[in-house]
């Protein structure tokens, strides 16, 4: 009967596409962004930071970059804290990705000082040798703010005076940036998820010489970026005379000192690694 | 079908040399683009950076290569299965028109930076709206044909074609809905995690009613025009139908599992997921069936030898991608290269052997030539079986290597590589990749020069058709 009556088949066609639809599409609208998985700190973006999202948009950084992070170890301990449903309820459009050739960016936001993220976006490559990211030094253009107005009314988001006149004059850059320190650092997972460093913090390669090869490698892979090839310092403080005890070297990199715009290395290293850093550039001192 | 005279073949023609046209550019793209990631002083910022050129590599494969050359045989198919001629010429004229300016908008938007950033619902709403119009009229046309029909039975390829249309509609409009701010710019009308779910409902249905039906209607209708052999059993079409286009719908979330989208939501789209394989291998049961007896065509017959090649590709496809959606295999290859990798057998291998196999049984049809050259159809063969594997297999390697690194540790529970420590590793692997993209280039190089020469022979001796 079905194979002779076109509308009959029509109309049966469309409702069984319908059934899994409604059932995994349409109903869980009832349960994602509940006002209960509010998170009370996530707020909306600031004009700024929305411009630098449109921005991430039109270059498309989401063909590379994925925004969410797994409850998986090799996800946490990469990128920090799982995500939550409550951190992305002011994404229009979610950002999450489908592809990681870069990194994940959920936990981006103040990981690394303003400084970095410039040098970086002009040229990738001075600060992670070998990555295949595109140049974006074209950023460093005015960023049109015509539309900012109106894009704040089309999402409802709040917004004062000042707010618009800090997106003024800006580069596309800044814009981008303010956008990237933005992500993951509106929820209290930093501080909370701060490496604890437990037990004696004795330095188990003072004088062993042995590790400095694997030391000097570290620091040029992780610390050379920021503090320079020969630790003259650049976006970071210079290294090559610091006379600090082994402890507070270690505890520096392990934690990370957010203020200064450190990062915490505890979760990449672990602590072995970390202590074979800490002999390598205490042994530059002596020089 | 005894008077092909009566058939507006024109519109077929135009769609298949536009689908053509697009579906070299997009392989063209993406030789590019696999390029721009082994080499990155390949990107030429702001148009030509790997950012934007993703998209429209993507765009203009699934829309221009495979909506164009679907446009063409559901108008060819259709004529024939009802034994009617195109409800409104003029309105499908039209619709080649519009489907080429549309393809061509889409292309300048998005190198402009014109991006919605939602996968395959990238344009921005006015293109957008202008789709909608085109798959409207499109529709339109089609139901109209059918409606009129001089045969009463519908054989399975219809059936497809119906739910293709109500799919791609209802997915298309649900995803577009958006947020106008400018001519330029626009924002999804769904928030974050439900953005997600939405999106990833149709993201894979795209897979379903895309890359999935219209294929099988093609391959349904030229499997025995190829080797004169009739289906082996359309009631086990008519069974995976609808068990096909009930289940699809409830598998989108495979694409976001162990992410904040309720774990329900999960768990059901990898059942689902993994319950697709009977009526996914129904499909490929019925073209392996109807080859009984048969088997020698592969040597001889070239067509044969691209469909079934193409259903075997869409069988292992269909097997590998319900294995992707278990959460713990998820949680290992997800974001990795493996996905390209199974992307690409899915496109490379099920959708475009089998439009190669049509375009070859229909261009000499409706242009009244013979084929130029079968040799160099054979060539092209196996020249993009070869570039596919290529593709495919060092993805999956790469894939699986990352994801080791990315989550081996040291004895103190720390993660044993940095994330760049991984991805310098996969540099090899993306050689192979551009590696096999230039073949596959060449291999339709070839393709084109052929249907190019055929074209341009001269009119079948014979003229039963005049
Ligand atoms: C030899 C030809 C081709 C080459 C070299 C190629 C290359 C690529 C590359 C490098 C990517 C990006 C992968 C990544 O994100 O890491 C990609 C993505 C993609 N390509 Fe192709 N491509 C080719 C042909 C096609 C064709 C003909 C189609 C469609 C009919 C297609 C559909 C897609 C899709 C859907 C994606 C997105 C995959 C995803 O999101 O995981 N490709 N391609
Ligand atoms: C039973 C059938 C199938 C199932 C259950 C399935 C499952 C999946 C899953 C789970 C993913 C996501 C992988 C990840 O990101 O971790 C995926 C991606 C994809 N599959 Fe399949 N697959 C099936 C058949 C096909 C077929 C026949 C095609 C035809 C070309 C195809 C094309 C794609 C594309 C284009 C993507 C990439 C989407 C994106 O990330 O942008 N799949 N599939």
């Amino acid at each position: 009967m079905l194979e002779k009556n076109a509308l009959l088949l029509l109309l049966l066609a469309t409702v069984t596409i319908l059934v899994g639809t409604v059932v995994t599409m349409v109903v869980p609208f009832k349960w994602i962004n509940d006002p209960k998985l509010a998170i009370a700190s996530v707020k909306p973006y600031t004009p700024l930071q929305l411009e630098g999202r449109d921005i991430y948009i039109r270059e498309g950084c989401n063909n590379c970059h994925t925004q969410t992070v797994r409850p998986l170890l090799s996800d946490t301990e990469r990128y920090g804290e799982y995500s939550k449903t409550g951190e992305f309820a002011y994404d229009q459009p979610f950002l999450w990705g489908s592809r990681r050739t870069g990194p994940d960016l959920a936990r981006i936001g103040g990981k690394y000082p303003d400084a970095w993220h410039v040098k970086h976006m002009k040229d990738p490559q001075s600060m992670v040798p070998r990555s295949n990211m595109p140049k974006y030094a074209f950023l460093d253009r005015p960023l049109d703010t015509s539309l900012t107005e109106k894009k704040m009314q089309a999402l409802k988001f709040p917004y004062t005076p000042q707010d618009l006149a800090e997106a003024k004059g800006k580069t596309e850059l800044a814009a981008l940036v303010a956008y990237m320190q933005k992500l993951g650092n509106d929820i209290p997972w930093r501080q909370a998820n701060k490496a604890a460093v437990v037990g004696e913090l004795k330095n188990p390669f003072q004088d062993n010489l042995s590790v400095l090869p694997e030391g000097k490698a570290l620091y040029k892979e992780h610390c050379a970026q920021c503090h320079g090839d020969k630790l003259q310092g650049e976006v970071g403080p210079k290294l090559s005379d610091m006379d600090k005890p082994d402890a507070q070297v270690f505890t520096t990199i392990f934690s990370g000192s957010p203020n200064a715009g450190m990062p915490a290395f505890g979760d990449t290293l672990g602590k072995e690694r970390t202590w074979k850093l800490v002999t390598f550039l205490k042994h530059q001192q002596r020089h | 079908m005894n008077q092909p005279e009566g058939y507006a073949d024109d519109i077929v023609k135009g769609f298949l040399i536009s689908s053509m046209v697009w579906g070299f550019a997009s392989v063209l793209l993406g030789v590019l683009i696999s390029l721009q990631i082994a080499f990155p002083d390949l990107n030429f910022p702001p148009y030509f950076s790997y950012g934007r050129l993703r998209p429209i590599h993507t765009n203009a494969g699934i829309f221009g290569w495979g909506i164009g050359s679907f446009m063409a045989f559901f108008f060819y198919i259709t004529q024939r299965l009802t034994k009617t001629r195109v409800w409104s010429h003029g309105l499908a004229r039209f619709q080649l028109w519009l489907f080429n300016i549309v393809i061509a908008l889409a292309a300048v938007t998005l190198l402009l930076g014109m991006n919605r950033s939602k996968e395959y619902a990238e344009l921005e709403w006015p293109v957008a709206l202008l789709v909608v119009v085109l798959w409207v009229i499109f529709s339109v046309n089609i139901m109209m044909t059918i409606a009129k029909r001089r045969e009463e039975q519908m054989y399975i390829s219809l059936w497809y074609i119906v739910a293709t249309l109500v799919g791609v509609a209802v997915l298309y409009l649900v995803n577009n809905a958006m947020i106008p701010v400018s001519l330029t710019k626009s924002y999804s009308a769904y928030a974050g995690a439900n953005d997600a779910n939405v999106q990833w409902w149709y993201g894979h249905n795209a897979v379903a009613m895309v890359l999935t039906t219209p294929p099988l209607a093609i391959f349904y209708y030229f499997l025995p025009k190829s080797t004169g052999v009739p289906i082996y059993s359309h009631r086990m079409g008519m069974i995976a139908f609808w068990s096909l286009i009930f289940m699809y719908l409830w598998t989108g979330a495979h694409h976001l599992l162990w992410t904040p989208v309720p774990d329900w939501v999960q768990t059901l789209a990898m059942a689902f997921s993994v319950m697709l394989i009977a009526p996914s291998w129904a499909a490929v049961f019925n073209g392996y069936f109807s080859m009984n007896g048969q088997w020698h065509q592969m040597r001889e017959n070239y067509l044969a030898k691209f469909l079934i090649f193409g259903i075997t590709f869409y069988g292992l496809q269909t097997l590998q991608g319900p294995s992707q959606a278990v959460r713990t295999f998820s949680a290992f290859i997800h974001y990795t290269d493996w996905v390209p990798g199974h992307v690409h057998m899915g496109t490379l291998g099920w959708v475009s052997l089998v439009l190669f196999a049509a375009i070859y049984y229909t261009v000499p049809k409706v242009y009244g030539r013979e084929i130029y050259s079968v040799p160099l159809a054979n060539l092209h063969f196996w020249l993009a079986v070869t570039g596919q594997l290529i593709f495919s297999i060092t993805m999956w390697i790469a894939g699986v290597q990352q994801a080791t690194m990315l989550n081996a540790s040291n004895p103190d529970g720390s993660l044993h590589y940095s994330f760049m420590e991984t991805l310098i590793e996969l540099y090899p692997y993306w050689y192979g990749r551009a590696l096999g993209g230039i073949i596959y280039l060449v291999s339709l190089l070839i393709f084109l020069y052929n249907i190019g020469k055929t074209i341009a022979g001269a009119p079948k001796a014979v003229a039963q058709n005049a």
